[in-house]
């Protein structure tokens, strides 16, 4: 990889430059609690209609269900996403996408890049797509997705999304084996010092503590609120309620308090709420009757 | 003559469906061709992971001039008819010819150029392409109409001879111009045609043969393997993935801290093969081997080492996380995770699995103290861990009356099937099996050795699932066999009775591979079943726990009573003729003759069964009718039946008694015997011939021969004895006349015919046999 490896926030930095210099609007995180970057508004949303829209963040992510309490090298409750959206999808994607990885300083002449089938597919989302999830000596370090339907809705045109995996990137090209040893800034501070301590109380609430009352109630007051936005025809409050709704749903589920046969039913919930949003977007935005 | 290539370079094509797609080019490829009166000499296919090409040997340059002739109206028609023929044909009357009083056209179809043959045909085959999933991308997918392809369409070469066939398809012009390797040769490559494109490809680092890929990759690794003194586990499905991943396949071998080995070795298997595609490689004593062998798709400039160091990092770090959760799971008991299976449903009318493991506890145990399941087990079916052996071996080399256990050793047996079957399913809540579903069993078999249960109790959760499908392995280990039968049999009973039962190809619940699975463990291990007994046991479980709808109580209301037995006897036979219907379709693949199958199973219909006696009949009977004496004595009761149905004989009797084909006929005749008694009984008030003499003698030496060696379960025996028969009555038939005017004697003669075929009826119904 030649020179030094790029720290956890000089790689955000670049691809941030990366995407920047070929037109890309530079967003922040969503300030909200969410599974994936897919559902930040400006990748669903914006994946709808017939607007050109080409975008790249960092959304920080939550999966309850993954936490291990800081003692797994691997896995993390709360990690980031990169998320580039790019629509129409440019004839290049491809290639665009493979200069990334070299700004990044990954050497193709020493490394394997590998696009592995895996088609994805959103239920709560409604959404689906063709695809591959990127592979670099046998890791996953992105997810490519041609979206071919979000919300029920055919995509129109179709738009691409890059999904990075920042730590699993970034212990790639630090060459770490553990993501609290993982350099952040490049002058002595790890992602362990960052991110350990929250790790392991997240983990405990998330598993343990979390009262599962105020979470059930929680999920009803998000989703009347999203049904009450509907009808107000409001759709981007409605949607985000609808996100609420969605991470509440993670919770109780990391709680393990939603049994097989509830699950699929809250699943079927929470797509309701999102698919209704994409519908009412759609229309307040003329795109459908 | 000319060859012609066509390649269409693509984003990445998944692995699974380049085969496929290979084969369906080639097909319609050919189609477009012939319908165009074309004919490649030869037809070559290659795929890559961005490629899909064809080359067609020895085009001619054009398609041969046609002249076909067309007929017209009758000379004599009205004029408006040949007025609209010259229309249709753009002829004038004078081109024209006459013959037999009709107006014949001739139609010249000159040849066409192959070249636009070709370039009419290739978009055509690339529009209506039948990929399993396509997808629209780009800006033309602002309309749905778009070009769908596997993944996006990036160029297209169509050379026939060194000439472009010149198309377009979704603003992709053909060329004659394609691209290496993506990382070795990133730049434009043009093509001189067929002739060049394997080579100049393999120059820019693509091997387009997909099996020459896999020998590359084969060799390899069984190189990489003897280098490091191992054995590769062979893997044809994960060869193919890997040469469908590739275009210059690159095997490097690396390893993993032998730590992880304390992994059930099925968890670490699964995460090489299925998560990484690695092969995986065991050690001269056949454990798994701390290696792996991955196949990059690079020739890389440190000869791989990088590319290992990071294939090594990414196993490390999915082995920990299942090594997290196997110490996690291991700390619990299978009997508490047991608990959380009442939050798991089973089916919404059919309760939680927890319901579900009760009721196959409890059916298990009954199976080996009823010692249906357990008894003297043959000598393949004892000892730990080997009690499984390949469907298809024949069980009937077995003794058919293995000796019961010893009251006490049955117990014992009863307790462990019991205990498997209550840990049996705790698996589904383990952490392992969350990340890795399709080891439930085998997962639970680990914990429960690792926890101390017996291993009679490990193997059985382990292999409960088994046979799944045909061709599966069967166990035959009496624990294991009492729970997996108990479980497939809940299933069948339990969704028959909420009337989910498969209709044509739809079987959501997989109730036909339950029913064969069932048959299979009880061939198999040679359990004495009799049939209607379990499926009223199993049937009691649901109806104890009140589960699966309940039912009306008969509260002395008779109506009520009646209805419910009458509902139960019908569901009772809808069941049992279920699985008897799978067993004649699975042993008909098995070369038993359906109409055999028929008359054996026109006795089982009406009984209490026992699957393995049943088949043993059948076998024995298949052999004896294959024989000389078993047609010719075929014949003779088929002659004899034949009269007693013309003569209405006897006079009293159901024409269905009367050997007229139904599912009572055999049963019939069974329980008949006191009457045949008496018949045989009663002196003869005349002189009998010498044959009927000898007849007379035949059967009465052979009825109770073939009824012993029945009871005996010997039904080589009863063939032997019923073999007996076919001379006298071949005689009989030739020199006794039956339909004497004396109605004594043809009283006595019909009674006679009536006794060969009660004694043939002993063992099947001969009317279903064919011949």
């Amino acid at each position: 990889m030649g020179s030094a490896p790029l720290s956890f926030q000089k790689l955000i930095l670049t691809l941030h430059d990366y995407w920047s210099e070929r037109g890309c609007v530079i967003l922040q995180p969503y300030d909200m609690e969410m599974g994936a970057g897919t559902f930040h508004p400006a990748t669903t949303l914006r994946a709808l209609g017939p607007d050109p829209w080409n975008a790249a963040f960092v959304q920080p992510c939550r999966r309850p269900t993954d936490g291990r309490y800081g003692e797994n090298p691997n896995r993390l409750q709360h990690y980031y996403q990169y998320q580039v959206v790019l629509k129409p999808s440019p004839p290049d994607l491809q290639d665009l996408y493979l200069g990334s990885l070299a700004a990044i300083g990954i050497d193709f002449t020493k490394h394997d890049i590998r696009f592995v089938e895996d088609d994805w597919e959103s239920p709560t989302l409604g959404a689906w797509g063709l695809g591959w999830e990127v592979w670099c000596d046998g890791m996953e370090v992105t997810q490519f997705t041609y979206f071919q339907q979000m919300g029920g809705f055919d995509c129109k045109p179709v738009a691409g999304e890059l999904t990075y995996g920042l730590e699993r990137l970034a212990m790639y090209i630090q060459n770490k084996d553990n993501v609290f040893d993982l350099d952040f800034n490049g002058n002595g501070v790890t992602y362990g010092d960052v991110f350990l301590e929250n790790e392991k109380q997240m983990s405990a609430w998330n598993f343990e503590v979390a009262d599962t009352e105020r979470l059930f109630d929680a999920f009803r007051k998000a989703a009347a609120e999203c049904e009450s936005c509907l009808e107000k025809k409001l759709p981007i409050p409605a949607y985000e309620q609808a996100i609420k709704a969605s991470h509440v749903f993670n919770l109780l589920n990391a709680r393990g308090v939603i049994s097989v046969a509830e699950r699929q039913a809250y699943i079927g919930r929470v797509r309701d709420l999102a698919k209704g949003s994409c519908q009412a977007w759609m229309e307040h935005e003329g795109w459908v009757a | 003559m000319a060859d012609f290539l066509l390649e269409l370079l693509s984003e990445e094509i998944p692995a699974r469906m380049q085969a496929k797609a290979q084969a369906d080019l080639a097909r319609l490829f050919e189609e477009h061709l012939a319908a165009a009166g074309l004919k490649a000499e030869a037809i070559e296919t290659y795929a890559t992971p961005r490629r899909l090409a064809l080359i067609a040997r020895s085009l001619p340059a054009e398609t041969e001039a046609v002249s076909e002739e067309l007929k017209g109206p009758r000379t004599s028609a009205p004029p408006q008819a040949l007025e609209g023929f010259l229309r249709k044909t753009g002829l004038t009357q004078e081109q024209l010819t006459e013959r037999d009083g009709a107006y014949f056209a001739v139609i010249e179809k000159p040849g066409r150029a192959t070249a636009s043959v070709l370039a009419e045909a290739i978009p055509a085959i690339v529009r209506a392409f039948p990929w399993p999933k396509s997808m629209r991308w780009g800006v033309d997918s602002a309309s749905t109409e778009s070009l769908r392809w596997v993944r996006p369409l990036q160029g297209i070469v169509a050379l026939l001879g060194e000439d472009i066939v010149a198309f377009e398809i979704a603003g992709i012009k053909s060329g004659a111009a394609t691209v290496g390797h993506r990382f070795h040769h990133p730049g434009c490559i043009t093509l001189g045609g067929a002739h060049d494109y394997v080579e100049k490809l393999r120059a820019c680092h693509v091997i387009v043969d997909p099996a020459e890929r896999r020998r590359i990759i084969a060799d390899g690794a069984h190189k990489a393997a003897a280098d490091a003194g191992l054995t590769l586990i062979e893997d044809d499905g994960l060869l193919a993935e890997n040469a469908g991943l590739t275009e210059w396949p690159v095997p490097l071998p690396g390893a993993f801290d032998p730590a992880f080995l304390e992994v059930p070795r099925e968890v670490i298997q699964l995460t090489l093969r299925t998560n990484q595609k690695y092969f995986v490689l065991t050690g001269a004593d056949g454990a798994l081997a701390p290696n792996f062998l991955c196949v990059a798709n690079i020739d890389a400039s440190d000869g791989g080492a990088g590319i290992i160091e990071g294939n090594r990092k990414v196993l490390a770090a999915r082995l920990s996380d299942a090594r997290f959760f196997w110490e996690q799971d291991v700390e619990v008991p299978l009997a508490e995770q047991w608990k959380k299976l009442s939050q798991i449903v089973f089916h919404e009318k059919l309760g939680t699995v927890a319901d579900k493991v009760e009721r196959v506890a409890k059916l298990a145990r009954w199976l080996v103290e009823e010692g249906i399941v357990g008894r003297t087990l043959s000598p393949g079916g004892r000892g730990q861990g080997e009690g499984v052996r390949p469907s298809g071996v024949p069980a009937d080399s077995e003794p058919p009356h293995p000796n019961p256990l010893p009251v006490g050793e049955r117990e014992k047996l009863a307790d462990l099937a019991e205990r498997a079957a209550r840990l049996a399913k705790a698996d589904l809540v383990t952490g392992l099996v969350g990340e890795f579903p399709e080891l439930q069993g085998i997962i639970g078999g680990h914990l429960a050795r690792a926890q101390g249960e017996p291993d009679e109790v490990a193997d059985a959760i382990r292999d409960h699932y088994k046979p799944v499908g045909q061709g599966d392995e069967v166990p035959t280990a009496p624990v294991t066999v009492a729970v997996s039968l108990a479980d497939k049999l809940d299933t069948l009973v339990g969704f028959f009775h909420i009337d989910e039962k498969p209709t044509g190809s739809k079987d959501p619940f997989a109730l036909r591979r339950a029913a064969v699975s069932a048959i299979a463990l009880i061939l198999e291990s040679n359990s004495r079943v009799l049939l209607r007994d379990v499926l009223a046991f199993a049937r009691n479980s649901y109806r104890e726990q009140g589960v699966g709808g309940v039912e009306v109580e008969p509260h002395g209301d008779t109506v009520r009573a009646v209805a419910k037995a009458a509902y139960e006897t019908v569901f009772m036979s809808s069941v049992f003729d279920f699985m008897i219907e799978r067993l004649a379709v699975q042993q008909r693949d098995r070369g038993i003759r359906h109409d055999i199958i028929g008359s054996v199973f026109a006795l089982a219909r009406a009984g209490n069964v026992d699957l393995v006696s049943i088949l043993a009949r059948v076998k024995a009977l298949q052999s004896f009718v294959e024989t000389p004496e078993g047609a010719d004595l075929l014949a003779g009761y088929k002659r004899a039946a034949n009269i007693l149905k013309k003569e209405g004989w006897p006079p009293s009797v159901t024409p269905a008694q009367a050997g007229v084909q139904s599912d009572e006929g055999l049963d019939s005749g069974l329980r008949r015997n006191d009457e045949a008694e008496q018949v045989r009984n009663k002196e003869l008030s005349y002189t009998p011939e010498n044959e009927e003499t000898a007849l007379i003698a035949a059967l009465d030496s052979a009825e109770p021969r073939a009824a012993a060696a029945v009871e005996a379960e010997d039904f080589e025996g009863a063939m032997a004895a019923l073999a007996s028969l076919r001379a006298p009555v071949d005689a009989f038939f030739d020199k006794v006349t039956v339909n004497d005017p004396d109605p004594a004697k043809r009283t006595a003669r019909l009674n006679l015919l009536l006794r060969i075929r009660d004694a043939v009826h002993q063992v099947a119904d001969f009317s279903r046999i064919e011949g």
